[in-house]
């Protein structure tokens, strides 16, 4: 608000340059705008329409009004996706966020090799995620079993998923941590020694000074690596395959999927679920750290 | 004075502090979590260099005997990897290029003039690409990148730079607010038009947002599979991460051969990331606390 305003007043200081700029700022602004209103909007809008259609991908339609959206909602493979697809996302953001928390506090402490140790835990960071999900897939599938026998956690439907959160955390864990770090770093360290003085241990001074002071972080974070979560879909690609059956096929692929047989408008009205689910979620969350804000300041 | 004085008891901390014994129990719960990430990039080096034979009956642990050099060469050959390598290379340059200099512009060009509705409905119709995942619009996307013969390499670069484009414009524009104009304004009694400002003025200041942005860039369009995978109609254009495939759907090849594929693909960001560590962990946390 007050940038706004700070702006306005020196804007009109200088309302003669400003009216003889204004063409090149609107054509400053006009590659960003029309490039987006061209590859997003419009296929946007475009699928959104078709969605009510029996469109195949090519030839002649007509309109058959909610019945895509009616199907939907009775097909299991689709109402699988969204359930594994939610299930992963809420698993994968409180081991992600638990994970990171401690290491960022453990890496931010007294220890030796500091320097090295924030090195080795930021490389899963840069990797590609369908690459690190080949490999996975080899660890998973031939390396584990060889060691400690049985058999390949991929290979069960029952526990598929988790693999896929055990991967999917290897890779994002990073992330978060540092941006939990850079929280951390701006607590100051009085606060600590004071503490230590009055005899907090060091659990203590964990729930009753790092986590408070945390907070905002931990939501930023969850809304951050929920986002991400739900359009899972490369790490998915390279480990399961969707499988087995189609107990990991996550929404985005099950979106790929039916572009692939050919029921394009179908698929559509199925994007047009999840663009909505992702917008309530999104704005839930926007909410909830709108809350967090006000009660910091 | 002030300065020297809020400072001192600070510096007498950290003097403090360094004398202070380090923790090391949580050093060594910390060195032996490290393994966690160490096993896998170290049995993705050691399977590289393998034998077939090692690589199909030993354990993945065992150190290479002897090694096996040639793996890289095989891979080389089975993806065509100067070829992928070059489309990853032309995509992550368009993109980071595109998305410095698009979202740059634009967001200076929405700072400077927030009093006038068309650019701050703008901004908010920009930012609302965050709502909207690739997978959504992905279908109607493949149809129009086909129709207007941008199923290729150049059409993945361009929908980089669009998905790239509400972050990058939200952190540029977080910056530009906190440009005071009276700088401008002396460029401007010189007689700088709106773009040599913007030019000789602006694009300097931003230089450490370009490093941070630029990086991620190039990590993101590096990294990504899903858009190229999909977007890209002829095999023989896709990316480095898009060529890997071949190695899960056909039975034949082995896995040494496999990872040192996997390897010469992550190799480039993990270059970046040695070089760059600065700027890359300034970035990610830029970017969540905007």
């Amino acid at each position: 608000m007050s940038a706004s305003t700070a702006t306005r007043s020196s804007a009109a200081k200088q309302p003669r340059t400003r009216s003889r700029a204004s063409l090149t700022y609107t054509l400053m602004l006009f590659p960003a705008v029309a490039l987006f209103t061209i590859f997003i909007t419009l296929p946007g809008l475009v699928g959104m329409v078709l969605s009510f259609t029996n469109y195949a991908g090519f030839g002649a339609w007509k309109w058959i009004g909610f019945k895509n959206y009616d199907s939907l909602f009775h097909d299991s493979t689709i109402m699988g996706s969204y359930k594994f697809t939610l299930l992963f996302a809420v698993v994968t953001t409180v081991v992600v966020n638990v994970c990171a928390l401690f290491l960022a506090v453990a890496l931010n402490s007294k220890i030796r090799f500091k320097r090295t140790l924030r090195s080795i835990f930021f490389v899963p960071m840069v990797l590609s995620g369908i690459v690190v999900a080949y490999v996975f897939q080899y660890i998973f599938g031939f390396e584990i079993p060889s060691i400690f026998g049985g058999q390949s956690m991929l290979a069960s439907s029952h526990w598929a998923w988790l693999g896929v959160v055990i991967v999917t955390a290897w890779q994002t864990i990073p992330s978060a941590m540092v941006i939990y770090l850079a929280g951390l770093v701006a607590i100051p360290g009085e606060v600590y020694e004071a503490a230590a003085m009055d005899g907090a241990t060091s659990w203590r001074q964990f729930r009753s000074i790092t986590f408070p002071l945390m907070a905002g972080y931990v939501v930023i974070n969850t809304i951050l690596s929920f986002k991400n979560y739900l359009n899972v879909y490369d790490v998915v690609v390279g480990l399961t395959g969707g499988g087995p059956g189609t107990s990991t096929t996550s929404v985005a692929m099950g979106l790929f999927n039916g572009f692939n047989s050919g029921d394009y408008a179908y698929s559509m009205a199925n994007a047009v679920i999840f663009f909505i689910i992702t917008v309530i979620i999104a704005l839930l969350q926007l909410r909830l750290m709108k809350g967090r804000e006000v009660s910091f300041s | 004075m002030t300065t020297y004085e809020a400072s001192a008891p600070t510096g007498g901390g950290r003097i403090r502090k360094v004398r202070e014994r380090h923790n090391d129990k949580l050093t060594i719960v910390l060195c032996v979590l490290s393994l966690l990430v160490i096993i896998p990039l170290y049995l993705g080096v050691t399977m590289a260099l393998k034998t077939d034979h090692q690589a199909a009956a030993g354990n993945g642990l065992s150190l290479p005997n002897p090694f096996k050099f040639s793996n890289f060469q095989a891979a080389w050959d089975l993806v065509n990897y100067p070829r992928a390598l070059s489309m990853s290379l032309i995509i992550a340059i368009i993109a980071v290029i595109g998305e410095l200099v698009i979202s740059s512009m634009a967001a200076y060009a929405i700072v400077r003039n927030w009093d006038r509705k068309a650019f701050r409905y703008s901004y908010f119709y920009l930012l609302g690409a965050m709502f909207i995942p690739f997978p959504v619009v992905a279908l109607p996307q493949v149809k129009l990148t086909a129709i207007l013969h941008l199923d290729n390499p150049a059409g993945v670069a361009i929908l980089h730079i669009l998905f790239g484009l509400s972050f990058n414009i939200l952190l540029y524009s977080a910056f530009l607010r906190s440009v005071p104009y009276e700088l401008e304004e002396s460029a401007r009694l010189d007689g700088c038009t709106t773009w040599q400002t913007f030019r000789r003025l602006i694009v300097p200041l931003l230089g450490p947002m370009n490093a941070t942005v630029g990086i991620f860039a190039f990590i993101a369009s590096w990294n990504d599979y899903m858009m190229p995978s999909l977007i890209t109609a002829s095999p023989h254009d896709q990316t480095l991460p898009v060529v890997q495939q071949i190695f899960s759907t056909s039975l034949t090849t082995n896995y040494n051969v496999a990872f040192a594929s996997y390897l010469m693909a992550m190799l480039p960001t993990l270059i970046v990331y040695f070089f760059a560590q600065k700027w890359v962990l300034s970035g990610v946390t830029q970017g969540a606390i905007k």
